[in-house]
């Protein structure tokens, strides 16, 4: 990863325009051809540099809804859980985190009533209670992470 | 902000990334059977009421250096946690901040802030700033750094 690649990563970070030429503008802005951005980024996902790139959609604002949630996973049946509920569509988010809830995860579904229906499924396919922790307020949500 | 089925189809076309080609916009209207000015016109819709919060790239903080991705949780007293959120948001290293319910016993904690840092020693300041602005509303905390991403792909509506 070189300097222009930071470059890339922190100016798309911010948003991307809608447009014709959306990558052309980019890349201008940057100093670099429309054909380098383009393939630039391509590496960037291939190695999982970054993650995804497109727009974010948010599940509240179309209707639907948003909870985190967290497992306290034995840890020799860690993998096999973490792939029990990686394996929902409903799941945006999966961590592992040092806690004895082990297994924190995103579920962002696009009817509210989806988000009981998939806790349910994972505690009858995992045998674990689910803690379901649904925000009461949220004060910021900002992340963009300089390079 | 009411979406209608044409833009479910454009969610749906999209949810994955956007497409990596010169023209994106035309290219989804061609896979949708749209024009690209109906599909720019319904992204700018979305954009604008919430339902897309950005069209950006979302890095794998590891990879570029965030090793120490912190969840501060936080026990403090029900009357303040609200006004106490607020000013924690206002850290600029605070990327999120939440009320959440607590689960009693195992689980105390009402306030939730997330940490990202380089190295354990900028984490471990950046908690220590938390803590000393909650002062003594604070019964009790603890950080969940996270060891590993296991999914990472965001909201998915069904096909």
């Amino acid at each position: 990863m070189d300097d222009t690649d930071k470059l890339i990563i922190n100016v798309l970070q911010k948003g991307f325009p809608i447009c014709e030429s959306p990558y052309r503008q980019v890349a201008e802005q940057i100093g670099i051809t429309e054909d380098q951005l383009l393939s630039r980024l391509q590496t960037l996902l291939d190695d999982g540099v970054l993650s995804r790139f497109g727009p974010m959609y948010h599940a509240e604002q179309m209707g639907g809804a948003l909870t985190l949630a967290a497992l306290k996973v034995p840890e020799e049946r860690f993998e096999e859980v973490a792939e029990i509920v990686n394996g929902f569509p409903e799941v945006a988010h999966n961590y592992a985190r040092n806690h004895t809830l082990n297994m924190w995860f995103v579920l962002a579904t696009e009817r509210p009533e989806q988000v009981e229906s998939a806790i349910e499924q994972i505690e009858r396919q995992t045998g674990l209670p689910v803690y379901n922790m649904p925000k009461i307020r949220e004060y910021y949500v900002g992340l963009q992470l300089e390079v | 902000m009411q979406i209608d089925a044409i833009d479910r189809q454009i969610i749906h076309a999209t949810q994955a990334g956007l497409p990596l080609v010169a023209e994106p916009y035309q290219a989804i209207a061609e896979q949708l059977g749209l024009t690209a000015p109906e599909v720019m016109r319904r992204m700018v819709n979305m954009q604008e009421s919430g339902v897309i919060r950005r069209i950006a790239a979302v890095p794998n903080h590891y990879k570029i250096g965030y090793c120490y991705n912190g969840m501060t949780v936080w026990d403090v007293e029900d009357e303040h946690v609200h006004s106490l959120g607020q000013r924690v948001a206002e850290l600029p290293f605070v990327s999120h901040c939440y009320q959440r319910p607590r689960h009693l016993p195992d689980w105390p904690y009402n306030l939730f802030a997330m940490v990202h840092a380089k190295t354990e020693q900028d984490a471990e300041r950046q908690i220590a700033v938390i803590a000393e602005l909650l002062g003594d509303d604070v019964r009790r905390h603890a950080v969940l750094y996270s060891s590993k991403i296991l999914k990472k792909t965001g909201l998915r509506i069904a096909g």
